[in-house]
């Protein structure tokens, strides 16, 4: 890392701007915060598995999904990883800045795309009297789905944050290393994702 | 085969894992749709698909290897399956031993 990151940091003394001064540090550190993620995400995973045919009587998986739907909102968002490392790539090998922030605005409109799809599938399932209140099934159910769905929102957010970041100071190694972490919490929420449409959808609808 | 770092190299890895995502991701749709109405064991099928394309997923877009200055990663990601696991199919072996002992529907 050069001057840029000492620069970003005047004010704050030696060490923030030394903590920041190598990248592999900062991306493992960043690995530490997704795999804690990871073990959250499991915790939920499991009050789902022993909540599958606790319905109450209320309507269970075969009644509630829809699958069309799942698979859109399943390809938009590995689609969505593919465009954010082509945007990765793009900024590793310095293409031009234009190309980078029509990778990650092509990202973005994926991630909004998938959020749109899933909240019309959650109103679906409402309107179908599969509210989180109905049964153990069904809150084990929006207790997991919506906290990937919100973890793409600050995703999204994130993204908008990286946009208005390059367009004000331009490619600096610290948005750079900003960016590389982004792409990473995009790619752990498809990986996320793979778990819930397996577990979730198909293990429900299975069992259910 | 051209200098293995170029933008064209990198840009072939994206694009097979992608491929082979989608490839894993029709697959167990399809297998749910065709199979799983009556089947339950399809899920060991879906199960298998899922764990290929988190194995694809970790190779080709988060560049995870078994390299030796990727070992701090691997280490990381290994200890916290483990636990992972132990959380989850712990879970599911005492709650799913419960329920059939307390002969509960599950």
């Amino acid at each position: 890392m050069d001057g840029n990151s000492s620069a970003l940091n005047k004010g704050l003394g030696e060490s923030p701007g030394a903590i920041h001064k190598d990248p592999d540090v900062v991306i493992f550190g960043f690995w530490v915060f997704m795999m804690s993620d990871l073990i959250f995400f499991g915790v939920v995973f499991a009050i789902y598995i022993t909540m599958i045919g606790a319905t109450a009587g209320g309507p269970g998986p075969r009644e509630l999904f829809d699958f069309g739907s799942l698979f859109a909102q399943t390809m938009f968002l590995l689609t969505s990883s593919l465009t954010v490392g082509i945007a990765t790539i793009t900024m590793k090998h310095q293409r031009s800045q234009g190309s980078f922030l029509f990778w990650v605005v092509v990202t973005l409109l994926f991630g909004l795309g998938f959020l749109t799809l899933e909240l019309l599938d959650f109103s679906d399932m409402a309107a179908k009297g599969g509210t989180p209140q109905r049964s153990g099934y069904l809150s084990g159910f929006f207790g997991l789905v919506p906290l990937h769905g919100l973890h793409v929102s600050f995703g999204c957010l994130w993204m908008l944050v990286m946009i208005a970041q390059v367009l004000a100071v331009g490619m600096t190694d610290l948005v750079k290393l900003r960016f590389l972490r982004l792409a990473l919490f995009w790619h752990f929420l498809d990986l996320i994702w793979i778990g819930i449409f397996s577990v979730v959808y198909f293990g429900g609808w299975v069992y259910g | 085969m051209a200098e293995k770092s170029g933008f064209a190299a990198h840009l072939r890895t994206y694009l097979t894992g992608y491929v082979l995502s989608v490839v894993f991701t029709l697959a167990a749709f399809w297998a749910v749709l065709a199979l799983g109405k009556e089947n339950k064991s399809v899920l060991l099928l879906v199960g298998l698909l899922g764990v290929a394309q988190l194995a694809v997923q970790l190779k080709c877009f988060l560049n995870v290897t078994t390299q030796r200055e990727g070992r701090d990663n691997l280490a990381l990601i290994l200890f916290s399956t483990l636990i992972l696991l132990i959380i989850v199919l712990g879970t599911a072996w005492i709650m799913g031993n419960l329920a059939m002992r307390m002969h509960t529907t599950m």
